[in-house]
């Protein structure tokens, strides 16, 4: 099986790939310390595993999932036992592993890794509410002032724990509120939440590859449950 | 008080010399780094991003073998995300023991 290790942990990444040696079925094909740049990866190539930490900074493993269209069998590893549950919610993840981990639960996990049969990701659907409202500007609370931003300038909403961050063609604004409360005042047209983490103004995309948009620098992940609408508000030809 | 050993690394490494140093060559690389985030962001009173560190603190802990240590910074990550303290002194003296150990290894 080819596989690819995602930790933003070196010493983890290493312990990984070591336990992988001494499986003689699995091939390393890259080591990644944060998503992103295993998601450019897999639009690329294809693999038949991934071991995947949960606990990243930014972009979580689960949020990884998510932007996968077709994911393969996952292993997770992870220093936090809590996760268990929501984890076998997803089809495609085999095994839980939680960290040190020996090299015998890790060959009993590829034993179920090559038992299974690689299915599509299914995941209990969610509801997302989209309220749009009219008018040009926002108003933000920064430092107790209130900024005007020009709505339509707005290019990317990211959610940064209990903040989010508000780019616009002049500058960034980090304002402390939710994806949520942001997403309910700007206008649907104009505006879609791609990911958990993330809302684009979908006439700001520059090109869109298969589970991310680019926005001016930006590589944004799409979910695989928001990909469908993304592609029926676009212009296609 | 636990003392940091190697047995996790040693077993691990199966008798791979070259695998166990560059791996301790990691851990010693990594965790003063990780160690520094950690006191920066508590010392700031970011203890939300504190709990972060500390998880990924936990790691090295157990590679190092201090099974009570990392029983220290499951209810250490806990406490901090909660906004409270307990178990600082416990989870930074695990830090000290460490900091000595990887610099006598």
């Amino acid at each position: 099986m080819n596989c690819i290790v995602i930790d933003d942990e070196a010493t983890a990444r290493m312990i990984i790939s070591q336990l992988c040696s001494n499986v003689p079925s699995l091939n390393v094909l890259e080591e990644f310390p944060n998503a992103m740049q295993a998601i450019k990866y897999l639009n690329q190539n294809e693999v038949d595993l991934i071991f995947l930490d949960i606990h990243m900074p930014d972009f979580t493993g689960f949020d990884f999932i998510e932007t996968l269209k077709n994911p393969p069998k996952i292993i997770l590893t992870t220093s936090d036992p809590n996760f268990a549950i929501q984890a076998f919610e997803y089809d495609c993840i085999v095994d839980y592993l939680v960290k040190p981990i020996t090299q015998e639960r890790f060959n009993k996990a590829i034993g179920k890794a090559e038992a299974k049969q690689n299915k599509p990701v299914t995941k209990a659907s969610k509801t997302e509410k989209v309220e749009s409202t009219s008018g040009n500007d926002l108003y933000v609370n920064i430092d107790r002032r209130l900024i005007k931003i020009d709505i339509p300038s707005i290019y990317l909403v990211e959610a940064k724990g209990d903040y989010i961050q508000v780019k616009t063609e002049d500058k960034n604004y980090t304002v402390h509120s939710t994806l949520k409360k942001i997403e309910e005042k700007l206008p649907d047209n104009l505006f879609l939440k791609v990911h958990r983490s993330y809302i684009i103004n979908i006439k700001k995309i520059i090109d869109i590859e298969d589970n991310s948009v680019l926005i001016k620098k930006d590589v944004i992940p799409v979910s695989r449950s928001n990909r469908p609408e993304l592609m029926k508000r676009l212009n296609l030809l | 008080m636990e003392q940091p050993n190697q047995s996790y690394i040693n077993s691990l490494s199966g008798g791979d010399q070259a695998f166990k140093q560059k791996l301790i060559d990691v851990i010693k690389k990594e965790f003063p780094e990780e160690k520094l985030v950690y006191f920066n962001n508590y010392n700031a009173k970011n203890y939300k991003l504190a709990a972060e560190n500390v998880h990924k603190l936990k790691h090295k802990i157990s590679i190092l073998g201090l099974e009570k240590g990392y029983e220290v910074a499951v209810a250490y990550e806990n406490s901090l995300l909660e906004g409270s303290t307990n178990h600082k002194e416990a989870f930074e003296a695990i830090l000290n023991s460490i900091t000595i150990y990887l610099e006598e290894i």
